[in-house]
């Protein structure tokens, strides 16, 4: 079977992404807080943010014409496949320490892997991203593996 | 160690089963999720194009607010005797408004040495179906 994966594809392997900076605000956790039913005061009053606030933290701002019609920002960080339909695949998180109000952080993402599978209902391609959230000085705080899956 | 999280790790048996909990999103918990983590997608809010344009039943929950939930099955668990080191999961079916969904976990094994505790979690639909497999690991004291 002829690979579905171009050698320009796969020369996406190891490529990072800029690095994002974002900055944990009290607020922000609150609300997340309250969206998400949180029964913990410290998340509730903000002085510490729950495991998954870091996944509303790293999605991007873009201006409102950088939205299509169905609302999801573009994303330019995949390579071209002869496959077009994406899903999430599974997420993993390693956690060195909580985020708190103050925290400056610099996440930086690089695609990972690219896997070529014969699925049930045909041909997938797994795609893995590396995550690292660190701080200004360099202290590891996140570390993250997602997983897309093209079909 | 502190004397309560080493009580609380010596009481762990392979097999426990954590609390459950159900969650039953509405459109206003939806909007402040939405809000909150600045996500735009139109099947999280907008019904008529839900179902008319994604071809989807109903509005959808995200499947990053499934895994919130489930980590606060873990979080609630262990509340201050323990310290999340890996949280994992994947969304397999989709949810829509209107269903309540319940986070299960069990305790599938335990290291004295590492004092590790590692969980298999889930969020089940009113079917009784996992619609979201994860896991987590967990370790008591300093």
């Amino acid at each position: 079977m002829p690979s579905m994966v171009s050698d320009e594809a796969r020369s996406w392997i190891g490529r990072s992404q800029p690095p994002i900076h974002m900055e944990v605000t009290r607020r922000d956790i609150q609300k997340y807080a309250v969206a998400t039913e949180q029964r913990q005061q410290k998340f509730l009053d903000g002085d510490e943010a729950p495991p998954m606030f870091l996944f509303g933290l790293l999605r991007p701002i873009v201006p409102l014409d950088g939205l299509g019609p169905d609302g999801i920002a573009r994303d330019g960080f995949l390579p071209d496949f002869p496959l077009k339909r994406i899903m999430a695949g599974g997420t993993e998180m390693t956690y060195h320490r909580p985020l708190r109000p103050g925290d400056k952080l610099i996440a930086t993402k690089t695609l990972a892997d690219i896997q070529e599978k014969q699925g049930g209902s045909g041909p997938l391609i797994f795609v893995s991203y590396d995550l690292t959230v660190e701080t200004e000085d360099g202290e590891v705080v996140v570390e993250e593996r997602s997983t897309r899956i093209i079909r | 160690m502190n004397a309560t999280s080493k009580a609380r790790f010596d009481a762990i048996t392979v097999g426990d089963v954590l609390p459950e909990r159900a969650f039953t999103a509405s459109n206003v918990s939806l909007f402040l999720y939405n809000a909150a983590i600045w996500n735009a997608h139109r099947i999280h809010y907008d019904a008529p194009y839900t179902t008319d344009v994604e071809k989807h039943p109903a509005v959808v929950i995200d499947g990053p607010l499934q895994g919130d939930w489930m980590s606060q099955c873990v979080l609630d668990w262990m509340g201050e005797d323990g310290a999340l080191l890996k949280f994992q999961y994947a969304n397999r079916r989709a949810s829509y408004l209107g269903e309540t969904l319940k986070t299960v976990g069990c305790i599938t094994a335990k290291d004295d040495a590492a004092k590790t505790v590692t969980m298999e979690l889930g969020v089940q639909n009113e079917a009784g179906e996992i619609i979201a497999p994860g896991s987590a690991v967990v370790r008591f004291g300093g």
